[in-house]
């Protein structure tokens, strides 16, 4: 403890020839793989991911397994509606398994099926004189087909039957986007204003550079969000196998994949602003406040497609808009409305706005990280340095 | 040896730090004193790279710092921080791995360090588990992670008891053995004696003294003696004693003793000792006399006036 000479030789710390000098992205890794453990290691997260999962298989499961031969399980005769050129086939007479009407004409017949009056209508075939056709709405009831296995035509071909496919669809995808992106902002918002009121952040500035430190906590909480949506994507294919539902699966791959990919880079954007928003306050409570744009942002694609799903121009608009098209592009793309090419244009549109949201978002964050005490004004986070 | 060399920042319209210029030489202690609001934590920050001086740069070992190269810098913040939730070992091993050492490498440096530090019990305890002082240990063992070449911090004794704060002092003083700098800023001014080499002193964003610490102590004794045994009006009387001023001693009111305090004017230390012993003289002959010494002011009183004093020294060191 004595004063000694100004320059004292400078002997290497022990730890100098295992230590590496680390890129930024390197850095960026480290940090993500940090909030992954964590995450991972919450209880609360697991639990509420596979709730999540637990209800999407129960919204395919439980549907298909209540569903199917409802008016056969009710013991009532099948309905039917005769072609007054058709007499009651022999087959048919047992009046406690079907119920005969004889119909004006054929159109007429076919009407009652579709009015659900009858189950199934027995009409003269056109092509085969003497012969029978049977018209049904979804399905032909099974009585009826065994009885006389004539050939079936149906009113409504679409595999989803009478579902009003785009908005359950809309309603599903809006749901999951609002969800997933909301758990997984929220978590890097309050985790970055851990950081802020904890210090911790002082201490990590001394070792990172903030882009490396925003951009970890963005791709480890997108790593996160991708692996649970493409879980749930999994887990609904699964299912839909599963019950046998092929031809709504075949339908849904598609769609699925364009949204995982939307969601990806969606996510992205949102989290890169929730990180930013986060930035500007200090203290827990203030939080909410902070990323409230963002919030409303998420909800956004929910509400808006949800109300506009079956209007065709709007929805063709809202493919476009980043964030929208996150929900708006698979679901038209389900309708079969969306060429493979529009869902191409829209994804180069987000990808460039998630660009901008981005540099944004590490233009506040970079600037206001350090600032503590009274909340930061977004305008002033972007009109001064720290 | 680290050195900051005219580090001006300005907050909006008030200037933090004006024209700071130090320097921390390599395997020593510097404390880093000033009152709150003087500019410490500012200028630490800018040391650390995590905040942008408007003019000045940081040198270590002859070269400007570069953003890359603060990153082998062990930090403190002045407000302490880690994850609460988050397990102390496996914390103290992440920050380590964020300064380039593998997993591996980290982890033992973790383990090492907490232990060292008392804490080998607790690695497993999340950090809001730990106790305030044990928080502290932690703080330390976090700015000593990543193995850092200089070691700067911001009131690292704050808050520990008198065995921390020996366990703490000595981890440092072996890791300063080894050739780092080490700045620190403390208000425990008693302390920043004990364990400082040297001490620079700021006061409203300027720097007022820098130097050896003994240099500087010295320099403020400024022929001054101590004296017990006579009245304050003999001394006044003696030719040789001047600004005589009786020093307050806690608790030994009504005991007798008075220690009386003067100073001698002399042009040079050969020539004011001879004054004092004249001084000596003339007392003990006209009684006892229990104490008679030259007066080493404590870093308080310097800090004190130095901080009241407008301009600038500097100490040679």
């Amino acid at each position: 403890m004595t004063s000694s000479q100004d320059v004292t030789p400078a002997r290497p710390t022990p730890a100098e020839g295992s230590r590496r000098q680390l890129g930024w992205l390197r850095l960026a890794w480290l940090v993500g793989r940090r909030e992954i453990t964590v995450q991972l290691r919450s209880r609360a997260f697991i639990v509420s991911a596979v709730i999540l999962l637990v209800v999407v298989a129960a919204a395919i499961v439980v549907p298909s397994l209540l569903g199917g031969d409802d008016d056969q399980a009710s013991g009532d005769p099948v309905k039917v509606a005769l072609d007054p050129q058709v007499s009651p086939p022999a087959a048919l007479s047992d009046p406690a398994l079907f119920e005969l009407t004889t119909a004006d004409s054929a159109d007429q017949a076919v009407q009652l099926v579709r009015d659900q009056t009858v189950d199934a209508a027995l009409v003269a075939s056109p092509n085969d004189p003497g012969g029978l056709g049977l018209v049904a709405l979804e399905e032909a009831p099974a009585a009826l087909t065994a009885a006389l296995q004539p050939p079936v035509a149906l009113l409504d071909q679409s595999p989803f039957g009478q579902m009003p496919v785009g908005y359950i669809m809309s309603l599903v995808f809006g749901l999951l986007f609002m969800m997933v992106a909301m758990v997984f902002g929220q978590t890097i918002a309050v985790n970055t204003v851990v950081e802020k009121q904890t210090r911790v952040v002082e201490i990590l500035l001394a070792a990172v550079p903030d882009r490396a430190l925003l951009g970890g906590k963005v791709l480890g909480n997108s790593i996160l969000a991708l692996g649970e949506t493409l879980l749930v994507g999994l887990v609904a294919l699964a299912c839909l196998q599963a019950t046998g539902q092929n031809q709504v699966l075949d339908l849904l791959v598609a769609p699925i994949a364009w949204y995982v990919v939307f969601f990806v880079i969606g996510f992205v954007f949102l989290a890169s602003l929730y990180a930013g928003l986060a930035s500007l306050v200090s203290r827990m409570e203030d939080v909410g406040n902070a990323v409230t744009p963002v919030t409303m942002l998420i909800m956004a694609p929910y509400m808006v497609v949800l109300i506009f799903n079956e209007n065709q121009d709007v929805m063709n608009v809202l493919s476009y808009i980043p964030i929208m098209s996150t929900v708006a592009m698979p679901v038209r793309q389900i309708l079969g409305q969306g060429q493979w090419w529009e869902a191409l244009v829209s994804l180069v549109i987000l990808t460039a706005a998630t660009l901008g949201a981005v540099l944004l978002g590490a233009r506040i964050y970079s600037r206001s990280i350090l600032h503590t005490g009274k909340g930061l004004k977004l305008v002033d986070a972007l009109r001064n340095r720290v | 040896m680290l050195a900051v060399t005219g580090l001006t920042r300005s907050f909006g319209s008030r200037r933090a730090i004006d024209d700071v210029s130090f320097t921390v030489p390599s395997g020593q202690v510097t404390g880093f004193i000033g009152g709150n609001g003087a500019g410490k934590t500012t200028t630490m920050r800018i040391i650390l790279g995590v905040l942008v001086p408007d003019r000045g740069e940081v040198v270590f070992q002859g070269r400007p710092v570069a953003r890359e190269q603060s990153r082998d810098f062990g930090y403190m913040p002045e407000e302490r921080g880690l994850y609460p939730k988050m397990k102390l070992a496996e914390q103290i091993a992440y920050l380590a791995t964020l300064h380039g050492l593998s997993r591996a490498a980290a982890a033992a440096r973790a383990r090492q360090l907490l232990t060292g530090l008392g804490l080998g019990a607790r690695l497993d305890d999340t950090v809001e588990k730990l106790s305030l002082g044990n928080q502290q240990r932690a703080q330390v063992a976090a700015a000593l992670a990543g193995d850092p070449s200089v070691l700067v911090l911001d009131e690292p004794f704050s808050g520990l008891d008198p065995m921390a704060i020996d366990t703490v002092a000595a981890i440092l003083r072996d890791y300063v053995s080894r050739g780092a700098p080490l700045l620190f800023s403390s208000h425990q001014l008693d302390l920043v004696e004990r364990i400082c080499d040297r001490v620079v002193i700021i006061a409203a964003g300027k720097i007022r003294a820098t130097g050896s610490r003994d240099e500087l102590l010295r320099l403020h004794a400024s022929n001054r003696w101590e004296i017990d045994g006579v009245a304050p009006d003999w001394l006044a009387a003696q030719p040789q004693a001047d600004q005589v001023e009786t020093v307050e001693e806690p608790g030994q009111a009504g005991q007798g003793g008075r220690r009386l305090r003067f100073s001698v004017a002399a042009a040079d230390p050969a020539a004011a000792e001879q004054s004092a012993q004249a001084v000596l003289r003339a007392a003990l002959d006209v009684g006892a006399v229990r104490l008679f010494a030259p007066w080493r002011p404590s870093l308080v009183e310097v800090f004190r006036e130095v901080i009241v004093d407008e301009t600038p020294q500097e100490v040679s060191a």
